[in-house]
């Protein structure tokens, strides 16, 4: 299990600060909600987590250790994967073939077999359509393969952005459950998500991002009641 | 259903085609039918005028695979880079020309110590070698200085920096090696001829045709079968999805260029082993070719730049004697490039996907 520590983030495009200064922990084994409005930084925060975007100044640590000046194919060999928003997968792959190249990092060729069986069973709906090409799924099924492709990275740290956007409710908590299946088996989660309340639901600790500012942290029961958040993300009168 | 409702319903639909289509369509209609009159009229007095054998053919045909696999070489460079950066190499062309040059040189100096011909089998692979190496070397330095810095902003910059490379190559060249052609030495009994099925083919377009087989297969083979295929195929898809699985994206387009290099070099030494002397020059014209080859196909489509080459290659053979011999010109065989770029522009306007691309709107899922 790792713990992922950023500090004193701030990403800028251009002269727009789109992260100010965040800091946050995500901690090992546990699931991180990161709840706010569109626009608030919660993409940008897990792109410059994952390298995809240059960071203007702090730190990413995982475990201590500074990943910040690895290249995006650098820090998933240690140990982050995403699951962008989107679900952006190779359309003009097969679903095996998605989830294959998930593990392009691995060499255990074994354990990787074992890993695609257990994301079947995670998903079963996948193996019906295992041979078929990614791009002709439904959102949900896209979605799970986003999810699968992600975990066949074997990641110590596993980031979200909007998982069950524009999914059905059955299919959202089809969704969430096996994001709580992944952190039961000792993935630290950092969970993206605007549906506030699913996300708290099933969250250890959240924080709220705010036009790219922390503003607001504490475990998702507290943020649940807390009445900022009813009013603002829960549609509750304060 | 009766002839009688058939004919309705054709009526119906010819009415319906009609009310709904403007001057546009009813331009494309007629060019449509102008190129099909040309052709079939082309086509049968060229068998009535009865110039050429079957053989003839055969052996047009023949010429036409050869120079059809050169040209599908270096279109799968422009179609690769094209996949994988949505852009055009314009200098593809010249590192074609440059690759060429390299196995010119090398052959000197193996012809020098005899080898070309004694050894044609050890020489000729060496020759390729070096063409092969310069061609990725060259084709690498393209990427470093005219792609990798614009690799995150969306500009032609690119496209602009690749035509000043694409000048200074051929100059660079001219100024270095002269404008005369240079002749390529011959490799020994492989500039003879060989009778198959009745037929006169000259070895080294025997060579030249299974040798760019033997390459075609290898690309495809790397493509499908090695990591390094997956990640050119994750990163033509996704960038960024493609960085998120662990892939390192410079690292596989700087090979992604590496291999098209090598094949334009392939496609450099094979033309002078059929045509026996290169110019400084040859980077533009065969360049265009290769272009046009790899849009035929649908660029970006690897089985589509293989397939463009050989039809575009196979046209501008057979296209003269077949269709323009039957017009009573007088030198057909000057104008095979108007068939060829004849046919690109046709395959613009009608088929702008080429012939195995997919339409843009298909192509991200």
């Amino acid at each position: 299990m790792r713990t992922l520590d950023v500090r004193d983030l701030t990403v800028a495009y251009g002269a727009i600060s789109a992260v100010r200064s965040a800091s946050f922990t995500a901690a090992a084994g546990k699931i991180t909600a990161v709840v706010g409005a569109n626009g608030a930084g919660k993409t940008t925060v897990l792109n410059a987590i994952s390298g995809l975007r240059d960071v203007r100044a702090g730190r990413i640590d995982m475990d201590g250790q500074d990943i910040g000046a690895l290249p995006p194919h650098e820090r998933v060999r240690a140990g982050i994967a995403q699951v962008p928003e989107g679900r952006r997968l190779f359309g003009r792959m097969t679903v095996a073939e998605n989830l294959e190249i998930g593990a392009f990092v691995r060499q255990d060729r074994a354990k990787v077999r074992q890993d695609i069986e257990r994301i079947l069973v995670l998903f079963p709906r996948l193996k019906e359509r295992y041979r078929q090409l990614a791009g002709t799924l439904s959102g949900g099924e896209q979605q799970m393969v986003a999810m699968g492709r992600a975990m066949m990275a074997d990641p110590s740290v596993l980031l979200l952005d909007e998982p069950t956007m524009g999914l059905a409710p059955q299919i959202v908590d089809l969704v969430l459950e096996a994001v709580q299946a992944i952190n039961a088996q000792g993935v630290t989660v950092l969970l993206v998500e605007q549906n506030a309340y699913r996300a708290l639901e099933i969250a250890d600790q959240a924080f709220v991002l705010e036009t790219g500012e922390v503003t607001l942290s504490g475990s998702g029961e507290e943020l649940l009641s807390h009445p900022r958040v009813r009013s603002a993300y829960l549609g509750h009168d304060a | 259903m009766t002839a009688a409702a058939i004919s309705a319903a054709v009526r119906n639909r010819t009415a319906d085609w009609w009310r709904r289509s403007i001057w546009v369509d009813h331009l494309m209609l007629a060019i449509r039918v102008v190129v099909a009159v040309l052709v079939l009229w082309g086509l049968a007095g060229g068998i009535a005028a009865g110039t050429y054998s079957a053989a003839n053919f055969a052996s047009f045909a023949m010429f036409g695979l050869t120079i059809g696999s050169v040209y599908a070489l270096i279109a799968l460079g422009y179609t690769m880079v094209y996949g994988i950066l949505r852009m055009i190499n314009f200098a593809h062309g010249d590192v074609m020309m440059v690759g060429s040059f390299a196995g010119l040189f090398a052959a000197s100096s193996l012809s020098g110590a005899g080898l070309t011909n004694d050894a044609p089998l050890i020489a000729l692979p060496l020759v390729l070698a070096a063409g092969m190496a310069v061609g990725a070397a060259v084709s690498v330095a393209i990427e470093r200085v005219a792609y990798r810095p614009f690799l995150h902003v969306r500009s032609l910059a690119p496209l602009i920096c690749a035509i000043g490379l694409s000048f200074v190559l051929q100059y660079g060249a001219r100024g270095l090696f002269g404008t005369r052609n240079r002749a390529y030495p011959g490799f020994g009994w492989m500039e003879g001829t060989v009778q198959v099925a009745g037929l006169t083919i000259p070895i080294p377009q025997i060579v030249a045709f299974g040798a760019a087989l033997v390459v075609l297969a290898g690309l495809l083979a790397i493509v499908r079968l090695t990591p390094l295929g997956k990640a050119m195929r994750a990163v033509s898809e996704d960038r960024d999805a493609a960085a998120l699985v662990g892939i390192d994206v410079s690292r596989t387009i700087v090979f992604t260029f590496a291999i098209g290099g090598a094949m334009a070099g392939v496609a450099g030494v094979l033309y002078a082993l059929v045509f026996k002397q290169i110019t400084v020059f040859m980077g533009f014209f065969l360049g265009i070719k290769g272009f046009a080859a790899a849009i035929l196909g649908g660029i970006g489509n690897l089985g589509g730049a293989m397939l463009g080459g050989l039809v575009l290659g196979l046209a501008e053979a057979l296209g003269p004697a077949l269709l323009l011999e039957g017009y009573g010109l007088p030198a057909p065989y000057q104008l095979k490039d108007v068939i060829g770029y004849g046919m690109l522009v046709l395959i613009l306007i009608f088929r702008p996907q080429g012939l195995l691309g997919e339409r843009l709107a298909a192509k991200r899922a």
